[in-house]
């Protein structure tokens, strides 16, 4: 299916900040249902100080959870220790008994530390149980490099996510996206690991005052065209608006598909992008090997063969960890020129 | 003063050391480099150094993200640190790492880590090859207040006390874990309640007294050299910046407990303790101060002489032994 950017109906929409959207999704949900919690490291801050005036001291490292400990006191709104493994653990295990618990994973680079409550618990409790639990769960967490924040703080690493069965994911690329998949993610009775892109705080964007859900699984065009398909993953997608912006300078007319779901991937409308378009070029800034962009060229090539006229292709990061040195993180980094310059090659048959 | 001239001009270089390096080089790096993954352990120069003091060069030592001290007190040089801040190719990493990476194998210096408590099995692992290998070294695992409630800390002194391994665990509280509070997330009143948990003596001693941590670390590197297993030092102490130098440590710590423990600047208190005796002048001390002042202003112009890594470098390093062409295959980098 094939839609540009929803219109907005008769909905309120004012321009807010992607953080703020996701703020406002948090709060609009814990308002609808008592049963939401959220618990991380600093989603507050000064967290026991009350009695000196010191409540909400950040509202979240990026100030995701900002003014939600006020509203919804401190049994709703649970500052942590510093112990993945036990809270991201306890929040599924909360999920698995009534409540609907969303944790926040601090830097996705972290969840070494708490892998096995996502990987061995939260993705099969399901199925092993044959059916009689369901795991309401959401992983809030942060992705992206370009910080200058070296090797341990600017992993993307969601491909390892959609490797596992079980577990659903989104990679909202703007304000408006940002709400509605997190209200879906947390009215979803799976667990969804929702990547927060650190780039992409600021940006600021249409969203309806009112509550809405987006559905989980499906991706969007932001930008219709006719000659290649770009497909960006959350705020690479803005690097093919980019690069689509120059091409149309040369003649060349792409077609930017927003991917916004890394578990299920929309395939159907990357396909029916590429049968008009008979070109692919996946934007991913995660490492290249068993990526999101190779599967999804495999997936293409395997299921839309004969409508290619080239070879789906990928701009990837490069098969090694983020380098400190602005230099080097740079080139690291996929960009609208390595864009255009794969699109160009592509398209002149080369 | 049981101290002799030199360990103690050594204890304060140390300090003033570290204190110019992160008061100096951190606003300096930030300019530059502008990341905001930096953070000052201004104050809490006692700790590494009371505890370095009784480790040589192939000692070893585990560091956080707040490593700056440590590298220094173990001996890492600061001209190379400052390069590897501002991400030349002369840096301790070749500039591939920056602040929360910083290591020097030469010196046992096993990294800074940007991952709470991730080098502490490190320390523990180097402590075992000691072991294996009868080098007769230490290792130190440093953590803070918040990293005493990381699990994989709770299975390597468990690990370390079963397989009595040379290693000292050193906690250094000072009182926060970024904005929350040491006694929200800990279920004792002191980190070191915790080693009778796992058989080993635990201490809390003053850590913005260098005396103090000197002493009791002491102990601990003894006890660690002659086989009798892992100790836990937890040295009380403060950080007199935030978390990182973009935080207002303001909206979670009030300015009354702030001046309490600037009062208690090790330097200052060094200084009061030392000059009284006659051992050492204060017209010796600010030299060293202003020794450390001019040793950080040649490592910024070191630093800013230094060449970025060629583009080239992203790809080295990755592997002792892999096909290059592997790293950029079908990724369409830049030419």
């Amino acid at each position: 299916m094939t839609t540009t950017t929803a219109a907005m109906t008769s909905s309120v929409a004012r321009e807010i900040m992607y953080r703020e959207a996701i703020n406002e999704a948090l709060r609009q949900e814990m308002e609808r249902d008592e049963t939401v919690i959220i618990m991380g490291e600093e989603i507050a801050g000064g967290a026991g100080r009350e009695h000196l005036g010191i409540v909400d001291a950040w509202g979240g490292p990026f100030r995701t959870t900002v003014g939600l400990i006020q509203q919804f006191g401190n049994e709703r709104v649970l500052d942590t220790p510093l112990s993945e493994a036990a809270f991201v653990g306890t929040a599924i295990g909360a999920a698995s008994t009534g409540m609907r618990a969303v944790a926040e994973l601090m830097f996705v680079d972290f969840v070494g530390v708490c892998m096995d409550q996502l990987l061995n618990n939260a993705a099969k409790m399901r199925y092993m149980f044959g059916g009689q639990v369901k795991v309401p769960f959401v992983l809030l967490t942060r992705i992206g490099a370009g910080f200058g924040s070296a090797a341990q703080h600017s992993e993307s690493f969601y491909s390892i996510f959609s490797h596992i069965p079980g577990l659903q994911g989104v990679v909202p690329s703007d304000a408006y996206t940002a709400k509605g998949l997190l209200t879906a993610a947390i009215r979803s009775d799976d667990p969804v690991v929702y990547f927060e892109h650190k780039g992409l705080y600021g940006n600021r964007g249409p969203v309806p005052e009112e509550s809405y859900v987006l559905p989980l699984g499906k991706a969007r065009t932001v930008r219709p065209g006719t000659d290649i398909t770009l497909v960006g993953i959350s705020r690479m997608t803005w690097v093919c608006t980019e690069a689509a912006d120059e091409l149309a300078k040369q003649g060349i007319n792409a077609e930017v598909v927003d991917l916004l779901s890394i578990s299920p991937i929309d395939y159907d409308h990357v396909i029916e992008s590429v049968k008009r378009t008979h070109r692919l070029v996946v934007v991913d800034e995660d490492t290249p090997v068993c990526s999101i962009a190779s599967d999804i060229c495999a997936r293409v090539a395997e299921e839309a063969f004969e409508y290619l006229d080239a070879p789906p292709s990928r701009v990837t990061a490069p098969h090694t960890p983020v380098p400190y040195s602005r230099p080097l993180e740079n080139i690291y980094l996929p960009n609208a020129s390595r864009v255009i310059n794969t699109v160009v090659r592509l398209i002149n048959g080369n | 003063m049981d101290l002799d001239q030199k360990t103690l001009l050594n204890l304060y270089k140390t300090m003033t050391t570290i204190r110019h390096f992160e008061e100096r080089g951190i606003p300096e790096t930030g300019q530059r480099q502008m990341s905001a993954s930096v953070h000052s352990s201004a104050g809490q120069e006692a700790v590494p150094t009371g505890i370095c003091a009784h480790l040589n060069d192939e000692d070893y030592i585990g560091s956080t993200h707040r490593g700056h001290g440590h590298c220094i007190a173990k001996g890492v040089d600061p001209k190379l640190m400052m390069a590897e801040l501002f991400g030349r190719a002369t840096g301790t990493n070749q500039g591939k790492g920056g602040s929360m990476h910083i290591a020097d194998m030469s010196k046992g210096m096993l990294g800074t880590n940007g991952v709470v408590a991730a080098s502490v099995p490190l320390a523990v692992g180097a402590a075992l090859t000691s072991k294996l290998r009868k080098l007769g070294r230490v290792a130190v695992a440093f953590f803070g207040d918040g990293g005493a409630n990381q699990g994989v800390l709770h299975e390597c002194m468990n690990l370390a006390s079963v397989w009595k391994l040379p290693v000292i665990f050193c906690c250094e509280n000072n009182g926060y874990a970024e904005s929350t509070p040491v006694e929200y997330g800990l279920s004792v009143a002191n980190v070191a309640d915790r080693a009778a948990g796992y058989d080993m003596p635990g201490f809390t001693v003053d850590g913005m007294d260098v005396f103090a941590v000197y002493e009791s670390a002491g102990l601990a590197v003894a006890r660690a050299r002659s086989g009798e297993g892992p100790t836990l030092l937890e040295c009380r102490t403060y950080r007199f910046y935030g978390h990182t130098v973009f935080d207002n440590p303001l909206s979670y710590r009030t300015k009354e407990e702030e001046d309490i423990w600037r009062a208690r600047d090790p330097l200052k208190q060094f200084r009061e303790r030392v000059v009284p005796e006659g051992i050492i002048t204060a017209e010796e001390l600010d030299r060293m101060d202003q020794e450390a002042e001019e040793m950080m202003e040649e490592a910024i112009r070191f630093a800013d002489d230094s060449p970025m890594p060629e583009l080239s470098e992203l790809y080295e390093d990755v592997y002792v032994d892999y096909p290059l062409d592997m790293m950029r295959r079908g990724v369409n980098m830049a030419d």
